[in-house]
């Protein structure tokens, strides 16, 4: 049977490429909000992540300089996001959409003066399969295992859960996100973790940026693609747990590789109702139809400390 | 001077310093690619306003900017933060479309307004599923509304791909000849060229309206109430929620009013990603214009003389220098709010 065919190791193979920039920015999309800062500047960061991870590869032949580059990037233009919500205690939406605006604007920019062109930049290395012996050579479950980026983000999935359940770290951050006033009572530094849980966002959704530029080894002009967006949709849709997060990401991955398994085995379903899911089940769990998501209690809201 | 006119005076010139500072900021991009920012920033200057078609431009990109400025500013004037301008669009523009192409046998007087209605109304139609669920359940609508926007892309994108292209485009066929709106070279003939039009009309009128609606009618107190103070409001009799519904309706109309520029004024076809970002700015444009409908209107000049500064000073430096500077301005005008509050409390301590 068609719809049969397409539950297949490719369509695991399909879900995993497409879920790894979600599941990152997803992730980043909580630390910001579980630390009261509202982040939909992700798209912006996703697209500086690429673009500065093209560069550092372009530049010195070295995958990893590009990985610390477009960290190095995200963080930057993160930290540009706190100083804006968190010192000068502006609109964090406004802010963010700022920020979108201008990680389109400035990565176009550079794009001309690094590489000539409006469109994409020159061809990069991207980053090589790792030798693993036996498993490697396995079908799909070789190729997810033998790639870095896949492992790296398996691996932030978990730092991340430890890190935010399971350490003095993540107690503070949640508790400034929370309730910032109680938090500084018991001597927690709420800006610091507030910039902290920012720049954790910017570090992250820079990684998804990373994925897609070595993906296509290269940068071509607004790759985000909306990914940003959908990360705050898992993140919603994961009810501001950042292990929740990453498992709606992968599941509107999932949703995307069936209909691009659909469409080769000849089902014609159209693509744009498929792409609506993410953005539905978000509007259907915001407005509590099946079971309520509630940010935390001081998200979007700046700290005045009297 | 009076402490209204200080007040003013004083976010006048904080607003100002704001776009002078990312005017600076703006020069060392300009600077890290080997251009002269002043000479940039001259032939900025004299493209979009001291000639007659670079001005014309600029009033022609101005005046949807001022529709979606006011369907923000009206949102925030009841603290809804309605980033759902881009999506409302989009329908209000698909729904104007369709009926100029479809009702082709109407004479002007009908089709005119019937098109002009139906942007108004795909706006509120679009902005009315987050305005219930606000009301209703209480999710907040600057998500429900993004996710909006991305499914009115999508809706109009399937609607477009599979029913209403014209082969070999992403555009719908033309409304109809009566359908079009004037071009304001007919009148200016200096204008030549530009597809400036008098939806620019249309869009003066509504800041007065705005104005008209916000001060001297019984909802716009009750609108700036709700603002203000919602519990208080609602103490004093006010039906909040019947007011919230009705002030994101209206907001949503504007916002596919909007769309009339483009569709009746311009193009005369619905266009995939025809916005172009319209709806986005606008939050920038109520911003800098402080919700004022005046305010509004220099503030949708710089941002329409941004916009279509990109093509003058495209030989001198990457166009998208234009993208920063539109960043920085939002970035810096949020950022000096704060300051601005804080002359403002030393005022009063007089």
């Amino acid at each position: 049977m068609d719809l049969f065919q397409i539950f297949s190791l490719a369509l695991a193979g399909q879900t995993i490429r497409i879920s790894v920039p979600y599941i990152l920015t997803a992730m980043g999309a909580t630390a910001s909000e579980l630390g009261g800062v509202v982040n939909i500047g992700l798209e912006g960061l996703i697209l500086i992540g690429a673009f500065c991870s093209v560069l550092g590869n372009f530049y010195t032949g070295s995958p990893w300089a590009g990985i610390l580059c477009a960290v190095a990037g995200g963080m930057l233009f993160a930290w540009l996001h706190a100083v804006v919500s968190i010192k000068f205690r502006a609109n964090q939406i406004i802010s963010g959409l700022a920020i979108n605006i201008l990680a389109v604007g400035a990565t176009k920019f550079f794009l001309k003066y690094f590489f000539h062109s409006s469109s994409n930049s020159g061809r990069i290395s991207g980053i090589a399969r790792l030798d693993v012996p036996v498993i490697g050579g396995i079908p799909v479950i070789g190729d997810i295992v033998s790639n870095p980026l896949i492992l790296l983000t398996g691996l932030l999935v978990f730092a991340v859960w430890y890190s935010v359940y399971r350490t003095p770290f993540g107690l503070r951050l949640r508790a400034v996100g929370e309730n910032p006033e109680a938090a500084d009572t018991l001597g927690v530094n709420v800006r610091r973790m507030r910039y902290l849980g920012v720049l954790i966002s910017g570090a992250l959704a820079a990684l998804g940026g990373v994925w897609l530029a070595y993906d296509q080894h290269q940068f071509t002009d607004g790759m985000s693609g909306g990914r940003g967006y959908i990360a705050l949709a898992a993140m919603i849709f994961g009810k501001w747990n950042p292990v929740l997060a990453a498992l709606a990401a992968l599941f509107f991955g999932f949703a995307e590789a069936v209909q691009i398994q659909l469409q080769t085995v000849g089902v014609k379903l159209p693509v744009q109702f498929i792409q609506m899911i993410p953005y539905l089940l978000t509007i259907v769990v915001l407005a509590g139809t099946f079971s309520k998501a509630a940010p935390p209690s001081a998200d979007g809201v700046p700290y005045e400390k009297d | 001077m009076n402490k209204n006119t200080k007040a003013f005076l004083i976010n006048l010139g904080v607003t100002l310093a704001a776009v002078l500072a990312s005017l600076v900021v703006g020069a060392f991009f300009i600077l890290l690619v080997h251009a002269n920012p002043a000479l940039v920033y001259r032939r900025l200057f004299e493209g979009v306003i001291l000639n007659p078609y670079g001005l014309a431009q600029t009033l022609f990109k101005a005046t949807p900017l001022i529709m979606t400025g006011l369907a923000l500013a009206l949102g925030f004037k009841a603290s809804i933060f309605n980033i759902g301008a881009e999506g409302q669009m989009v329908i209000g523009g698909f729904v104007c479309a369709w009926l100029g192409f479809t009702f082709t046998g109407l004479p002007a007087a009908l089709l005119v307004p019937l098109c002009l209605a139906g942007a108004f109304a795909g706006g509120m139609l679009w902005a009315s599923v987050p305005a219930v669920l606000k009301i209703k359940t209480g999710a907040h609508e600057v998500i429900t509304t993004i996710m909006m926007n991305f499914i009115a892309l999508a809706l109009t994108n399937y609607l477009i791909t599979a029913y209403f292209h014209l082969p070999e485009t992403v555009h719908t066929q033309l409304i109809a000849g009566s359908a079009a709106l004037p071009r304001l070279d007919h009148y200016v003939p200096a204008f030549r060229g530009s597809p400036a039009n008098v939806t620019l009309f249309m869009a003066a009128a509504l800041c007065f309206a705005f104005w008209w609606l916000i001060w001297k009618t019984p909802y716009g107190y009750e609108t700036r109430a709700i603002g203000l103070n919602p519990s208080a409001a609602e103490t004093g009799g006010i039906h909040i929620n019947r007011n919230l519904l009705l002030t994101f309706l209206i907001s949503g109309g504007l916002s596919g009013f909007a769309a009339v520029n483009f569709i009746m004024g311009y193009k005369h076809y619905y266009e995939e990603g025809f916005t172009q970002g319209v709806g986005f700015m606008g939050i920038a444009v109520a911003l800098v214009g402080q919700n004022n409908p005046f305010g509004i209107i220099f503030a949708a000049l710089l941002f329409g003389a941004l916009s279509h500064g990109t093509l003058v000073i495209n030989a001198l430096v990457p166009k998208d220098i234009i993208q920063i500077l539109q960043a920085l301005v939002i970035l810096f005008v949020i950022s000096s709010n704060l300051l601005a509050k804080k002359y403002m409390a030393r005022l009063t301590e007089d």
